[in-house]
């Protein structure tokens, strides 16, 4: 597994300097990351997030994050409910801007760019970084139509390229023998877990590079939560994945990395088999042995 | 359920009462069936001597209303109601979705309730007020001002344009159906803001997640989910139009002419019904005008019950999520 | 990125434009409203309650007789309709819950709700004043009464419905008979709420011209007898505007002003209320 990561990393890393835009702010970015000791260097980071601070009105829900999300890895976050958890997933598509009252602090770095700027396109960072939510939302058009919805925003396809992009979702979601011939069926006719996985699909039709899944097997059942748990650990090889889940099995089985969070605060970072088998806190320790949450 | 296993337990109140009550309620609710029936009833034997002589279609679809040689048709009328009631659409319709996409969508909170309120006190308003502002204020200025310049430009675009002909007097068919926009945008963007604000909020997310505009959320995903409540909120909005009477007998100049022009004075069934009743003499007469009540009430019932029945089915298919 | 600029620009075209539109619903409001204030404010004096209406080609006058009749057949109005109303209403919420009954009687009210006024009109005329032989106040209010009858029925169920069923239950368990539970405890719970629906319905009937117009008809005259035809200010304000006189259109403005501040007023009372029940 870890040699795995090592040679994504690598493979990631010859990719960087290829990478389109603000490719000088994106160098500064590593040289920060070449600077840090070698111990923590580990896998490039795609997303950095410095002194974050949230704030629903005038409650703060995270306290000063610091946190980078390393590339093509799945990252999990775990902790009681309430810890801020989803909050923090929330802020990496500025999802949260839709509520007037909710408001974030500090920085996200992907790509050199500051996500919480004030410039940032919040169409185009969306498109960059997909998010599958805790019930599966098919929109109420057809299976097909539903994975060409987000392909049409960003592209004026031929027909038979669009039909090849809406397959090669599919297949990517491990849906398409499922739906193959059920593609003009509306989507909101499939099975609960079917449907994630055509959200999941939704989003990777984009071509995203960020996925970010908010305890997407909370409403399934165990049989489609093992599939989408399967799926995640094989998209993690094209995709940098963010998770958040209150299944701690979960996060010890798909996750690279998990984040233990605690009151807004992250508590532990670190392997997911170390935070499982060694924690250094004690409050990770209490709550991944059950003493809480 | 509880609550009958556990009287039956207690000291025993008199019987009757519970049964006095129960059949006062019981009575007072078929009470509200029976008025929907008598007043079926009523309209169709007071409209019957009329309905006789002309017939049935031959009331719907004579053009003649002469008291003179008593000879009536309902075709100018009902011309006249589904004609303002398109216009009040075409133009109530846009509108009312702006709003309300105004207020889910785009309007700061603190705002939020200010705007609504405003909008829907535009319903409190008494129609007679609109008639009277129809009347003294708006037909004056819209013929000086507007009527003018919708004649040279629109009046002169072929086909359509015959559309924008008629006197310049500020009263008519087109006034009528603009008085009746305004009347109806309250009750369309109302309905249409609270069957925005039942799309569960994954949804809205996992569109806004695609990268998607606040428009695109709105016209391609939130509004074919809630098509059924549009639907009935614009049949809602529809159904006021169509019986609307007072704000219209003011404004549309009350002819029985039948005119192509919307520029022209016409009639609906109600300000025909609201004008004549009470100088008809002769039984003929009073049955036709009954007549006529009785086809508004018809169709009015028909456009309501639609509207019903896609706003339950709306309720029903997402009443179970909020 | 020509796509996305496309998108941006009808995202940017149709949000501007639901911004006007909305200036475009307030912007009626204000004129409405402006101009209800500016021609019927200066009627707004002492005479206008004490003398009657004016005569053709008679100078001055007031609203005396139609504001009072107008009080007389709203309150005859509610009179009658609010006990059925509120009695359906409690039959909807209580004994016919989930039934086939309550269903319907529900979806009637419905109907009656946006049913043409006029039509209502039409119906007490045939059912009363042609058989009675006359015009008369009474007629005016029974019309009213059947306007006003689903606004009552309807928030009376849904305030009755907002009652937690565990105060049922726990009155229930204490011994009382299901009438009892009903009218004292639940009734009880409930009464601002159904209040407020009696209110709006006084709102809704205040300014109904169309049923009137052929039930009490009007009255020059001032007459407190409810059999006779009755002035009111909804149809005193069509005839006066319909009229030639320029005394009558002042006096017509007014009248206008006077219903609208009256009904504009029991609107924002019951909205603040059922707004603050709701949430």
């Amino acid at each position: 597994m870890t040699e795995n990561r090592d040679k994504q990393a690598e493979t990631a890393d010859a990719a960087a300097p290829a990478a389109d835009d603000a490719r000088a702010a994106a160098e500064t970015a590593k040289e920060e990351t070449a600077n840090l000791p070698a111990e923590r260097q580990g896998p490039k980071p795609k997303l950095d997030i410095r002194n974050l601070n949230f704030y629903y009105g005038t409650h703060q829900a995270l306290k000063n994050i610091n946190l980078k999300i390393p590339e093509k890895q799945v990252m999990a976050f775990i902790g009681p409910s309430g810890c801020g958890k989803s909050t923090l997933l929330r802020t990496f598509n500025r999802i949260y801007s839709l509520y007037p009252n909710q408001r974030a602090e500090g920085e996200i770095w992907m790509d050199g760019q500051n996500i919480l700027g004030k410039d940032v396109d919040v169409n185009l960072l969306r498109a960059k970084v997909g998010m599958v939510f805790q019930k599966p939302a098919p929109f109420p058009m057809s299976v097909f139509d539903n994975i060409a919805f987000g392909i049409r925003l960003y592209e004026r396809l031929p027909k038979a390229e669009l039909e090849e992009r809406v397959e090669q979702a599919l297949r990517r979601a491990a849906l398409w023998d499922e739906v193959k011939d059920k593609l003009h069926k509306s989507g909101a006719a499939l099975s609960g877990g079917q449907q994630q996985r055509l959200c999941i699909a939704r989003a990777i039709a984009v071509k995203p590079e960020v996925i970010l899944l908010d305890e997407p097997t909370s409403a399934l059942d165990p049989i489609s939560t093992a599939r989408i748990e399967e799926l995640v650990m094989e998209l993690s090889e094209d995709y940098t994945i963010v998770i958040v889940t209150h299944n701690m099995q979960q996060a010890a089985r798909i996750s690279d990395r998990t984040a233990f969070m605690y009151l807004g605060e992250i508590i532990e970072e670190g392997e997911t088999d170390q935070i499982f088998t060694a924690p250094r806190e004690e409050k990770t320790q209490a709550y991944i042995t059950g003493r809480f949450g | 359920m509880s609550a009958r296993q556990a009287t039956g337990e207690r000291p025993k109140h008199s019987p009757l009462a519970e049964s006095l009550f129960k059949g006062i309620s019981f009575s007072a609710a078929v009470f509200v069936l029976a008025t929907l029936g008598a007043i079926i009833a009523m309209l169709v034997i007071g409209a019957w001597p009329a309905l006789k002589k002309f017939g049935f279609f031959g009331f719907l679809t004579s053009a003649e209303w002469n008291p003179v040689t008593e000879n009536f048709g309902a075709l100018t009328a009902i011309y006249g109601t589904l004609v303002t009631s398109a216009i009040a659409i075409l133009i109530g319709l846009p509108v009312s979705f702006g709003i309300a996409l105004f207020i889910t969508e785009l309007c700061p909170v603190w705002l939020k309730r200010p705007v609504s309120t405003a909008i829907e006190l535009l319903a409190a308003i008494p129609s007679i007020i609109y008639g009277m502002w129809g009347l003294f204020i708006f037909a004056p200025f819209f013929s000086e001002h507007i009527q003018p310049w919708m004649t040279d430009t629109l009046g002169q675009l072929p086909i359509i344009g015959a559309l924008f002909d008629g006197p310049p007097m500020g009263i008519g068919v087109f006034t009528a159906g603009f008085i009746l926009a305004i009347m109806i945008i309250p009750f369309i963007s109302s309905v249409m803001r609270d069957v925005f604000e039942t799309v569960p909020r994954e949804l809205r997310e996992s569109a806004y997640g695609l990268g998607c505009t606040t428009w695109e959320v709105m016209w391609k995903v939130v509004l074919p989910v809630t098509r059924a409540g549009v639907v009935g909120a614009i049949m809602l909005g529809l159904g006021r139009a169509l019986g609307e009477t007072m704000a219209v007998t003011f404004v549309i100049g009350n002819s029985h002419d039948l005119n192509i022009g919307l520029f022209w004075p016409g009639n609906s069934i109600a300000s025909t019904i609201a004008n004549e009743f009470t100088e008809a003499d002769g039984e003929i007469y009073t049955a036709s005008l009954i007549a006529l009540g009785l086809v508004l009430f018809l169709i009015t019932f028909i456009v309501l019950t639609l509207a019903r029945l896609m706003l339950v089915r709306m309720a029903k298919s997402y009443g179970g999520r909020s | 990125m020509n796509l996305y600029a496309r998108r941006k620009f009808i995202n940017a075209f149709n949000l501007t434009a639901s911004v006007l539109t909305t200036f475009f619903g307030l912007f009626f409001l204000v004129w409405i409203l402006w101009e209800l204030f500016a021609k019927g404010f200066a009627g707004l004096d002492w005479s206008l309650f004490v003398e009657d209406t004016p005569g053709p080609g008679s100078e001055g006058g007031g609203l005396r007789n139609a504001i009072v009749g107008s009080l007389l057949i709203t309150l005859t109005g509610i009179f009658i309709g609010a006990p059925i109303g509120i009695l359906s209403g409690i039959y909807l919420s209580e004994y016919g819950r989930g039934t086939w009954l309550a269903a319907t009687v529900r979806f009637v009210s419905d109907i009656l709700l946006s049913a043409p006024s006029i039509v209502i009109g039409v119906f007490v005329y045939g059912i009363m004043v042609a058989p009675l032989g006359g015009f008369s106040g009474l007629s005016g209010a029974v019309a009213l009464a059947i306007i006003a009858l689903p606004v009552i029925l309807r928030t009376t169920e849904d305030m009755m419905l907002l009652v937690p069923d565990t105060m049922r239950e726990a009155a229930a368990a204490l011994g009382a008979p299901r009438w009892k539970v009903i009218l004292s405890v639940v009734l009880r719970a409930a009464r601002n709420g159904v209040l407020t629906g009696v209110l709006l319905a006084v709102a809704r009937i205040a300014g109904e011209t169309a049923p009137l117009l052929f039930t009490a008809l009007n009255n020059q005259f001032f007459s407190l007898d409810m059999t006779k035809p009755m002035a009111n200010l909804p149809v005193t304000i069509f005839n006066f505007a319909m009229g030639p006189y320029e005394n009558w259109h002042d006096l017509a403005w007014a009248g206008s002003l006077l219903i609208t501040l009256v009904v504009l007023g029991l609107n924002i009372v019951t909205r603040a209320f059922l707004r603050g029940k709701k949430h």
